[in-house]
């Protein structure tokens, strides 16, 4: 009996008072080895392998917008020489069409962009041709959501919605195998 | 006068700090969080071009990392300083890739096989040759998920 009520009297507490010392311990070693990575990065989904090449001469000449990027980091677009800055309003004009124009695609679902560049080609240039490709499409569903939703295109938005507005406006992209002019 | 100085005197101020392990704690949460233990060292240097249309990779399990650039100083002189392919903690080959891309699968459950990513980090002054390459050994693999890293310009107009 004795001993329970000496048992009583003591207050059994572990000290925590090292506590905040492992938690620095720890903390110091994951601020260390921290590295805090942005993940970003435009998403492309390939087509998948086939020997032979998709022949892009058998559609009509005024759907396809080729461009070419040459081992210059030069733009060929449409047989015009032009500069990156003036790619992404040119490709929406061509995609959308506003003025019926005869030599522009009969409609944006009919639109093919062909990219080709050579082995050359910087992939600082090819990235930013991509990415102006990528933003005229991305900037003409966010006209089309608005017109018609009145909200800006986001992934957020309803499913329906951005299959709707990806069904009248679909990303074609068509890469052709690189030439090798400027091969390193 | 007199009675300021003595109740100093009496009570001893001290600041608790029996809620210091609870900060620490907080901070430490916050940095295992957003944590990645960089798994390889990078021999090639990888700096990568900036861009506008960017996309989150959200699940890290689900992404492998091809690096491509030009080797770092302490590697030049075993390989040059032509660009090369990194996969994991080594220098590689493209005929490397489907074996890599393999040993990353058997790590993801089978239903999630379709989601695997592939983040392309190339650096920017890299030319296409090295990275049409890849990009047509990753078509042959069927791995189609390909996301090209890139930064956030941070002077973009939208």
């Amino acid at each position: 009996m004795a001993k329970t009520s000496t048992r009583d009297r003591m207050t059994n507490e572990i000290n925590a008072g090292s506590m905040a010392d492992i938690a620095f311990l720890l903390l110091i070693f994951f601020l260390v080895t921290t590295t805090i990575v942005e993940d970003k990065g435009i998403t492309v989904k390939l087509p998948p392998w086939s020997e032979e090449e998709p022949d892009i001469t058998k559609l009509k000449k005024r759907n396809v917008f080729s461009v070419l990027v040459n081992a210059q980091d030069q733009l060929l677009v449409r047989g015009e020489p032009t500069r990156v800055e003036g790619l992404r309003e040119l490709a929406k004009t061509f995609i959308s069409n506003p003025n019926k124009d005869e030599t522009m695609s009969e409609k944006p679902t009919k639109a093919i962009i062909s990219l080709k560049n050579d082995r050359g080609t910087s992939y600082d240039a090819y990235l930013m041709v991509y990415n102006e490709l990528k933003a005229a499409y991305s900037e003409l569903w966010d006209e089309l959501s608005q017109r018609r939703y009145g909200i800006p295109y986001s992934d957020d938005m309803p499913f329906a919605y951005r299959k709707a507005i990806r069904e009248e406006i679909p990303f074609v992209l068509s890469e052709a195998e690189p030439t090798a002019f400027g091969e390193e | 006068m007199g009675k300021f100085s003595k109740k100093r005197g009496k009570a001893k101020p001290e600041v608790s700090t029996a809620s210091l392990p609870d900060i620490i704690f907080m901070l430490l949460f916050f940095f295992m969080v957003v944590t990645v233990l960089r798994d390889a060292e990078l021999m090639v240097k990888v700096s990568t071009p900036y861009a506008s249309e960017l996309t989150k990779l959200e699940e890290k399990s689900l992404v492998n990392y091809l690096y491509i650039g030009r080797p770092t100083q302490k590697y030049i002189a075993t390989y040059g300083t032509k660009p090369r392919l990194q996969l994991g903690d080594k220098f590689a080959t493209i005929s490397d890739i489907p074996l890599f891309l393999e040993k990353h699968k058997i790590k993801v459950p089978e239903a999630r096989h379709g989601q695997i990513t592939s983040s392309l980090r190339v650096d920017g002054e890299v030319t296409m040759g090295i990275v049409s390459d890849v990009k047509t050994q990753l078509r042959k693999s069927g791995q189609l998920k390909v996301n090209y890293s890139a930064k956030k310009d941070p002077n973009a107009k939208n």
